[in-house]
Protein backbone atom coordinates (compact mmCIF):
# COMPACT_ATOMS: atom_id res chain seq x y z
CA UNK A 1 0.00 0.00 0.00
CA UNK A 2 1.43 3.50 -0.62
CA UNK A 3 1.23 5.89 2.05
CA UNK A 4 2.93 9.50 1.94
CA UNK A 5 4.42 11.11 4.76
CA UNK A 6 6.87 13.68 5.65
CA UNK A 7 9.88 13.27 8.22
CA UNK A 8 11.91 15.75 9.26
CA UNK A 9 10.37 18.09 7.41
CA UNK A 10 11.24 15.96 3.80
CA UNK A 11 8.31 14.26 1.71
CA UNK A 12 8.63 10.63 1.31
CA UNK A 13 5.94 7.89 -0.95
CA UNK A 14 6.70 4.68 -0.16
CA UNK A 15 5.09 1.38 -0.79
CA UNK A 16 4.57 -0.76 2.53
CA UNK A 17 3.52 -3.83 3.26
CA UNK A 18 -0.02 -3.33 5.92
CA UNK A 19 1.55 -5.11 8.54
CA UNK A 20 5.53 -3.09 8.50
CA UNK A 21 5.76 -1.21 12.04
CA UNK A 22 6.38 2.08 11.58
CA UNK A 23 9.61 2.36 13.47
CA UNK A 24 11.02 -0.52 11.45
CA UNK A 25 9.59 2.06 8.20
CA UNK A 26 11.71 4.65 10.05
CA UNK A 27 14.88 2.60 10.18
CA UNK A 28 14.62 0.33 7.44
CA UNK A 29 13.09 1.81 4.42
CA UNK A 30 14.19 5.50 5.68
CA UNK A 31 17.60 4.55 7.08
CA UNK A 32 16.97 7.16 10.17
CA UNK A 33 18.35 4.51 13.05
CA UNK A 34 18.38 6.86 15.64
CA UNK A 35 14.88 5.59 16.76
CA UNK A 36 15.68 2.33 17.90
CA UNK A 37 13.90 -0.55 19.33
CA UNK A 38 13.99 -1.79 22.63
CA UNK A 39 11.19 -3.79 24.09
CA UNK A 40 9.44 -3.90 20.75
CA UNK A 41 5.90 -3.97 23.54
CA UNK A 42 5.35 -0.83 23.37
CA UNK A 43 6.65 -0.62 27.37
CA UNK A 44 10.37 0.81 27.12
CA UNK A 45 9.44 4.17 25.25
CA UNK A 46 13.11 3.71 23.17
CA UNK A 47 11.04 3.77 19.61
CA UNK A 48 9.44 6.88 21.10
CA UNK A 49 9.08 9.66 17.90
CA UNK A 50 6.73 12.54 17.25
CA UNK A 51 3.73 11.88 14.78
CA UNK A 52 1.58 15.09 14.46
CA UNK A 53 4.14 16.71 17.24
CA UNK A 54 2.97 14.34 19.89
CA UNK A 55 5.55 11.47 21.14
CA UNK A 56 4.14 7.84 20.11
CA UNK A 57 5.99 4.43 20.66
CA UNK A 58 6.53 3.77 17.33
CA UNK A 59 6.66 -0.20 17.70
CA UNK A 60 3.00 -0.67 18.09
CA UNK A 61 1.78 2.02 15.46
CA UNK A 62 1.22 0.54 11.78
CA UNK A 63 3.09 2.28 8.98
CA UNK A 64 -0.19 2.73 6.99
CA UNK A 65 -1.88 4.38 9.94
CA UNK A 66 0.70 7.34 9.82
CA UNK A 67 -0.53 7.68 6.52
CA UNK A 68 -0.22 11.63 5.74
CA UNK A 69 1.29 12.49 9.08
CA UNK A 70 4.14 15.13 10.04
CA UNK A 71 6.79 12.69 11.83
CA UNK A 72 9.90 13.93 13.80
CA UNK A 73 12.70 11.50 14.69
CA UNK A 74 15.80 12.32 16.88
CA UNK A 75 17.21 13.17 13.61
CA UNK A 76 15.08 15.84 12.52
CA UNK A 77 15.71 17.69 16.27
CA UNK A 78 18.59 19.82 16.12
CA UNK A 79 18.56 22.55 13.34
CA UNK A 80 19.84 22.74 9.98
CA UNK A 81 23.25 23.82 11.24
CA UNK A 82 24.08 21.20 13.35
CA UNK A 83 22.44 23.30 16.49
CA UNK A 84 21.11 20.65 19.25
CA UNK A 85 17.63 21.41 20.18
CA UNK A 86 17.69 22.65 23.82
CA UNK A 87 16.51 19.27 24.97
CA UNK A 88 19.48 17.66 23.27
CA UNK A 89 21.65 20.27 24.78
CA UNK A 90 20.16 20.10 28.23
CA UNK A 91 20.90 16.19 28.30
CA UNK A 92 24.58 16.70 27.03
CA UNK A 93 25.16 19.58 29.99
CA UNK A 94 23.22 17.85 32.85
CA UNK A 95 24.73 13.88 31.23
CA UNK A 96 21.16 13.06 31.08
CA UNK A 97 22.44 9.14 29.52
CA UNK A 98 24.76 6.73 30.66
CA UNK A 99 24.58 4.29 27.67
CA UNK A 100 22.74 6.13 25.19
CA UNK A 101 20.27 3.51 24.33
CA UNK A 102 17.25 4.72 25.42
CA UNK A 103 18.29 8.56 24.80
CA UNK A 104 16.64 9.34 21.69
CA UNK A 105 13.11 7.95 23.24
CA UNK A 106 13.77 10.21 25.95
CA UNK A 107 14.77 13.34 24.12
CA UNK A 108 11.54 12.85 21.77
CA UNK A 109 9.05 11.71 25.30
CA UNK A 110 10.33 14.90 26.69
CA UNK A 111 9.78 17.74 24.21
CA UNK A 112 6.63 16.52 23.90
CA UNK A 113 5.80 16.55 27.93
CA UNK A 114 7.20 20.20 27.80
CA UNK A 115 4.84 21.09 24.93
CA UNK A 116 2.19 19.37 26.71
CA UNK A 117 3.59 20.52 30.31
CA UNK A 118 5.69 23.56 29.70
CA UNK A 119 6.78 24.42 33.43
CA UNK A 120 6.66 21.07 35.04
CA UNK A 121 7.44 19.87 38.53
CA UNK A 122 10.10 17.03 39.09
CA UNK A 123 6.85 14.90 40.31
CA UNK A 124 5.02 15.64 36.83
CA UNK A 125 8.65 15.22 35.01
CA UNK A 126 8.82 11.79 36.52
CA UNK A 127 5.50 10.76 35.88
CA UNK A 128 5.46 12.15 32.41
CA UNK A 129 8.35 9.69 31.37
CA UNK A 130 6.50 6.88 33.14
CA UNK A 131 6.75 5.28 29.74
CA UNK A 132 10.58 5.30 28.98
CA UNK A 133 12.30 2.81 30.77
CA UNK A 134 16.15 3.45 31.14
CA UNK A 135 17.63 0.32 32.10
CA UNK A 136 21.32 1.94 33.28
CA UNK A 137 19.23 3.62 36.18
CA UNK A 138 20.63 7.38 34.44
CA UNK A 139 16.87 8.52 35.62
CA UNK A 140 17.91 11.47 38.23
CA UNK A 141 20.18 12.66 35.45
CA UNK A 142 17.30 12.33 32.68
CA UNK A 143 14.81 13.90 35.16
CA UNK A 144 17.60 17.04 35.82
CA UNK A 145 17.84 17.77 32.13
CA UNK A 146 14.18 17.76 31.52
CA UNK A 147 13.54 20.46 34.41
CA UNK A 148 16.82 22.56 32.95
CA UNK A 149 15.40 22.59 29.26
CA UNK A 150 12.27 23.61 30.82
CA UNK A 151 14.14 26.21 32.86
CA UNK A 152 14.35 25.14 35.83
CA UNK B 1 8.04 -8.54 16.09
CA UNK B 2 6.21 -7.94 13.12
CA UNK B 3 2.49 -8.97 12.55
CA UNK B 4 1.22 -11.82 10.51
CA UNK B 5 0.16 -10.59 6.89
CA UNK B 6 -2.95 -8.99 6.54
CA UNK B 7 -5.07 -6.73 4.56
CA UNK B 8 -5.70 -3.03 5.38
CA UNK B 9 -8.68 -1.17 4.83
CA UNK B 10 -9.35 2.27 5.85
CA UNK B 11 -13.17 3.48 7.12
CA UNK B 12 -14.25 7.28 6.58
CA UNK B 13 -17.45 6.90 8.40
CA UNK B 14 -19.14 4.65 10.81
CA UNK B 15 -21.23 2.94 7.91
CA UNK B 16 -18.60 2.53 6.11
CA UNK B 17 -16.67 0.87 8.66
CA UNK B 18 -19.96 -1.78 9.12
CA UNK B 19 -20.03 -2.33 5.74
CA UNK B 20 -16.98 -3.15 5.23
CA UNK B 21 -16.19 -5.80 8.55
CA UNK B 22 -19.82 -7.08 7.17
CA UNK B 23 -17.99 -7.65 3.87
CA UNK B 24 -15.18 -9.52 5.77
CA UNK B 25 -16.59 -11.57 8.34
CA UNK B 26 -15.23 -13.18 11.38
CA UNK B 27 -11.86 -12.69 9.83
CA UNK B 28 -11.61 -8.56 10.31
CA UNK B 29 -11.23 -6.95 13.01
CA UNK B 30 -11.57 -3.42 13.81
CA UNK B 31 -8.58 -0.99 14.47
CA UNK B 32 -8.62 1.97 16.45
CA UNK B 33 -4.79 3.55 18.30
CA UNK B 34 -3.75 -0.45 17.92
CA UNK B 35 -2.30 -0.43 21.55
CA UNK B 36 -4.83 -3.60 22.47
CA UNK B 37 -4.81 -4.75 19.25
CA UNK B 38 -1.37 -4.92 17.51
CA UNK B 39 0.73 -6.24 20.36
CA UNK B 40 -1.69 -9.16 20.67
CA UNK B 41 -1.34 -9.78 16.88
CA UNK B 42 2.62 -9.45 17.04
CA UNK B 43 2.54 -12.12 20.00
CA UNK B 44 0.50 -14.09 17.02
CA UNK B 45 -2.50 -14.56 20.39
CA UNK B 46 -4.41 -13.04 16.95
CA UNK B 47 -4.26 -13.33 13.48
CA UNK B 48 -6.97 -11.41 11.54
CA UNK B 49 -6.83 -11.68 7.99
CA UNK B 50 -8.23 -8.48 7.40
CA UNK B 51 -8.23 -4.66 9.63
CA UNK B 52 -10.40 -2.02 9.05
CA UNK B 53 -8.82 0.88 10.13
CA UNK B 54 -11.74 3.09 11.96
CA UNK B 55 -9.66 5.67 13.82
CA UNK B 56 -9.90 8.41 11.05
CA UNK B 57 -13.54 8.51 11.42
CA UNK B 58 -12.82 12.04 13.04
CA UNK B 59 -16.84 12.34 13.44
CA UNK B 60 -16.66 9.52 16.43
CA UNK B 61 -14.28 12.00 18.09
CA UNK B 62 -15.84 14.08 20.61
CA UNK B 63 -16.86 15.00 24.27
CA UNK B 64 -20.34 17.26 24.36
CA UNK B 65 -22.33 17.76 27.40
CA UNK B 66 -25.50 16.43 26.96
CA UNK B 67 -27.76 17.14 29.83
CA UNK B 68 -27.84 14.48 32.39
CA UNK B 69 -24.46 12.29 31.24
CA UNK B 70 -21.54 13.35 29.00
CA UNK B 71 -21.15 11.70 25.58
CA UNK B 72 -17.88 10.79 24.45
CA UNK B 73 -17.29 9.56 20.98
CA UNK B 74 -15.82 5.95 21.06
CA UNK B 75 -12.44 7.27 18.64
CA UNK B 76 -11.81 9.75 21.65
CA UNK B 77 -8.39 9.25 22.91
CA UNK B 78 -7.15 8.62 26.55
CA UNK B 79 -5.38 11.72 26.26
CA UNK B 80 -8.23 14.10 24.93
CA UNK B 81 -10.46 11.84 27.75
CA UNK B 82 -7.62 12.58 30.58
CA UNK B 83 -7.72 16.54 29.71
CA UNK B 84 -11.05 16.99 28.66
CA UNK B 85 -12.61 20.16 30.79
CA UNK B 86 -16.18 18.96 30.52
CA UNK B 87 -14.99 15.58 32.42
CA UNK B 88 -13.22 17.53 34.68
CA UNK B 89 -16.23 18.86 35.79
CA UNK B 90 -18.74 16.69 35.34
CA UNK B 91 -17.14 13.19 34.84
CA UNK B 92 -13.80 13.46 37.26
CA UNK B 93 -13.14 10.15 37.93
CA UNK B 94 -13.55 9.12 34.28
CA UNK B 95 -10.70 11.47 33.54
CA UNK B 96 -8.45 10.40 36.03
CA UNK B 97 -8.49 7.11 35.38
CA UNK B 98 -8.03 7.43 31.54
CA UNK B 99 -4.55 9.54 32.78
CA UNK B 100 -3.69 5.98 34.56
CA UNK B 101 -4.08 4.14 31.29
CA UNK B 102 -0.19 2.80 30.05
CA UNK B 103 1.63 6.28 29.92
CA UNK B 104 1.73 9.08 27.54
CA UNK B 105 2.63 7.69 24.59
CA UNK B 106 0.20 5.07 24.74
CA UNK B 107 -2.80 7.74 25.99
CA UNK B 108 -1.68 9.94 22.33
CA UNK B 109 -2.93 6.76 20.51
CA UNK B 110 -5.47 4.22 22.16
CA UNK B 111 -9.64 5.20 22.26
CA UNK B 112 -12.06 4.71 24.84
CA UNK B 113 -14.23 2.82 21.94
CA UNK B 114 -11.09 0.28 21.55
CA UNK B 115 -10.52 -0.11 25.71
CA UNK B 116 -14.27 -0.54 26.03
CA UNK B 117 -14.51 -3.22 22.90
CA UNK B 118 -11.51 -4.84 23.93
CA UNK B 119 -13.07 -5.58 27.09
CA UNK B 120 -10.13 -6.37 29.00
CA UNK B 121 -10.88 -6.78 32.74
CA UNK B 122 -7.36 -5.55 33.54
CA UNK B 123 -8.19 -2.46 31.71
CA UNK B 124 -8.67 0.63 33.58
CA UNK B 125 -11.86 1.94 31.40
CA UNK B 126 -14.23 -1.04 31.37
CA UNK B 127 -13.95 -1.26 35.15
CA UNK B 128 -14.70 2.97 35.85
CA UNK B 129 -17.26 3.27 32.94
CA UNK B 130 -19.37 0.20 34.70
CA UNK B 131 -19.14 1.85 38.16
CA UNK B 132 -20.11 5.09 36.53
CA UNK B 133 -22.98 3.05 35.16
CA UNK B 134 -22.19 3.89 31.58
CA UNK B 135 -24.51 3.33 28.68
CA UNK B 136 -22.67 1.81 25.69
CA UNK B 137 -24.16 2.68 21.83
CA UNK B 138 -23.37 -0.02 19.15
CA UNK B 139 -24.00 0.69 15.38
CA UNK B 140 -24.74 -2.19 13.38
CA UNK B 141 -25.91 -2.87 9.57
CA UNK B 142 -29.86 -2.60 11.44
CA UNK B 143 -29.28 0.88 12.96
CA UNK B 144 -28.55 1.56 17.08
CA UNK B 145 -28.81 -0.30 20.15
CA UNK B 146 -27.82 0.64 23.86
CA UNK B 147 -25.99 -1.71 26.13
CA UNK B 148 -26.02 -0.46 29.58
CA UNK B 149 -22.31 -1.36 30.24
CA UNK B 150 -23.56 -4.18 33.33
CA UNK B 151 -25.14 -6.05 30.35
CA UNK B 152 -22.03 -5.53 28.08
CA UNK B 153 -19.29 -7.91 29.48
CA UNK B 154 -19.48 -11.66 28.82
CA UNK B 155 -16.49 -12.96 29.21
CA UNK B 156 -12.59 -12.85 28.73
CA UNK B 157 -12.31 -10.45 25.95
CA UNK B 158 -15.68 -10.99 25.00
CA UNK B 159 -18.57 -8.66 25.01
CA UNK B 160 -22.07 -8.36 23.73
CA UNK B 161 -20.99 -7.07 20.48
CA UNK B 162 -22.00 -8.53 17.43
CA UNK B 163 -19.06 -9.66 15.01
CA UNK B 164 -20.53 -6.27 12.39
CA UNK B 165 -21.29 -4.19 15.44
CA UNK B 166 -19.60 -1.12 15.87
CA UNK B 167 -19.03 0.77 19.68
CA UNK B 168 -20.04 4.72 18.49
CA UNK B 169 -20.67 6.43 22.01
CA UNK B 170 -20.31 6.30 25.47
CA UNK B 171 -22.18 7.98 27.44
CA UNK B 172 -21.72 8.40 31.29
CA UNK B 173 -23.94 9.95 33.92
CA UNK B 174 -22.77 13.29 35.57
CA UNK B 175 -21.38 12.49 39.01
CA UNK B 176 -23.08 15.66 40.36
CA UNK B 177 -20.78 16.44 42.62
CA UNK B 178 -20.38 12.93 44.19
CA UNK B 179 -17.09 11.80 45.83
CA UNK B 180 -15.05 9.67 44.13
CA UNK B 181 -11.52 7.50 44.00
CA UNK B 182 -9.33 5.73 41.47
CA UNK B 183 -6.70 3.20 42.98
CA UNK B 184 -4.65 1.58 41.46
CA UNK B 185 -2.35 -0.87 42.06
CA UNK B 186 0.77 -2.29 40.09
CA UNK B 187 4.61 -2.89 39.99
CA UNK B 188 5.54 -0.70 37.54
CA UNK B 189 4.21 2.65 36.66
CA UNK B 190 3.07 2.10 33.26
CA UNK B 191 1.68 -1.53 34.25
CA UNK B 192 -1.72 -3.23 33.77
CA UNK B 193 -3.29 -2.94 37.60
CA UNK B 194 -3.06 -5.95 39.68
CA UNK B 195 -6.17 -5.03 41.45
CA UNK B 196 -8.04 -1.30 40.09
CA UNK B 197 -10.66 0.14 42.16
CA UNK B 198 -12.78 3.15 40.57
CA UNK B 199 -15.65 3.78 43.17
CA UNK B 200 -17.80 7.11 43.57
CA UNK B 201 -20.37 7.80 46.35
CA UNK B 202 -23.14 10.42 46.64
CA UNK B 203 -26.68 11.69 47.42
CA UNK B 204 -27.63 8.60 44.60
CA UNK B 205 -25.76 6.06 46.26
CA UNK B 206 -22.72 4.74 45.33
CA UNK B 207 -20.62 2.71 42.40
CA UNK B 208 -17.57 0.68 42.66
CA UNK B 209 -15.96 -1.59 39.72
CA UNK B 210 -13.06 -3.92 40.06
CA UNK B 211 -10.05 -3.79 37.46
CA UNK B 212 -8.44 -7.62 36.94
CA UNK B 213 -10.74 -9.36 39.55
CA UNK B 214 -12.14 -11.82 37.74
CA UNK B 215 -13.34 -12.64 34.03
CA UNK B 216 -14.99 -9.36 33.35
CA UNK B 217 -14.78 -5.52 34.78
CA UNK B 218 -16.69 -6.59 37.63
CA UNK B 219 -19.05 -4.32 39.37
CA UNK B 220 -19.07 -4.51 42.73
CA UNK B 221 -23.03 -4.35 43.77
CA UNK B 222 -22.69 -6.16 47.18
CA UNK B 223 -20.54 -3.19 48.55
CA UNK B 224 -23.23 -0.45 47.45
CA UNK B 225 -25.83 -2.11 48.43
CA UNK B 226 -24.48 -2.68 52.00
CA UNK B 227 -23.56 0.95 52.19
CA UNK B 228 -27.00 2.02 50.92
CA UNK B 229 -28.02 -0.17 53.79
CA UNK B 230 -26.24 1.78 56.45
CA UNK B 231 -22.89 -0.85 56.69
CA UNK B 232 -19.95 1.19 57.51
CA UNK B 233 -17.10 1.53 55.11
CA UNK B 234 -14.73 -1.18 56.87
CA UNK B 235 -17.92 -3.61 56.57
CA UNK B 236 -18.71 -2.78 53.04
CA UNK B 237 -15.12 -3.03 51.83
CA UNK B 238 -15.11 -6.63 53.13
CA UNK B 239 -17.77 -7.81 50.83
CA UNK B 240 -15.64 -6.25 48.11
CA UNK B 241 -15.07 -9.27 46.20
CA UNK B 242 -18.87 -10.82 46.73
CA UNK B 243 -19.26 -10.25 43.38
CA UNK B 244 -15.71 -10.88 42.28
CA UNK B 245 -13.89 -14.46 40.95
CA UNK B 246 -10.41 -13.20 40.72
CA UNK B 247 -7.54 -15.77 39.49
CA UNK B 248 -3.90 -16.24 40.12
CA UNK B 249 -1.61 -15.15 37.64
CA UNK B 250 2.37 -14.14 37.80
CA UNK B 251 1.90 -11.01 39.87
CA UNK B 252 -0.78 -12.18 42.65
CA UNK B 253 -1.98 -15.77 43.87
CA UNK B 254 -6.07 -15.53 44.47
CA UNK B 255 -5.54 -14.90 47.89
CA UNK B 256 -3.41 -11.52 47.48
CA UNK B 257 -5.53 -10.27 45.32
CA UNK B 258 -8.54 -10.89 47.60
CA UNK B 259 -6.81 -9.23 49.84
CA UNK B 260 -5.70 -6.15 47.74
CA UNK B 261 -9.39 -6.01 46.70
CA UNK B 262 -10.54 -5.58 50.13
CA UNK B 263 -8.27 -2.92 51.13
CA UNK B 264 -8.20 -0.87 47.86
CA UNK B 265 -12.04 -0.85 48.20
CA UNK B 266 -11.62 0.48 51.43
CA UNK B 267 -9.57 3.37 50.79
CA UNK B 268 -11.40 4.13 47.34
CA UNK B 269 -14.27 4.66 49.74
CA UNK B 270 -12.65 6.28 52.49
CA UNK B 271 -11.25 8.72 50.35
CA UNK B 272 -14.69 8.81 48.09
CA UNK B 273 -16.67 9.69 51.74
CA UNK B 274 -14.13 12.40 52.95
Amino acid sequence: MEIKVTVNGKKFTSDVEPRTLLVHYVREVLNLTGTNVGCDTSSCGACSLHLDGEAVKSCTVLAVQADGADITTIEGMAAADGTLHPMQQSFMENHGLQCGFCTPGMVMAATSLLKENPNPSEDEVRIGLEGNLCRCTGYHNIVKAVLAAAGK
Amino acid sequence: MIPAAFDYVRASSAAEAISLIGQHGSDAKFIAGGHSLLPMMKLRLAQPAVLVDISRISDLSYIKDAGDHIAIGAMTRHMDVEKSPVLAQHVPLLAHAAGHVGDPQVRHRGTIGGSIAHADPASDLPATTLALGATYVVQGPNGTREIAASDFYKSFLESDLAEDEMLTEIRVPKMNGAGWSFQKFNRRAQDWAIVGVAAWRGANGSGVGLVNMGQTPILASSVSTALAGGSSIADAAALAVADAQPSADNNATVEYRTHLAKVLVRRALEQASA
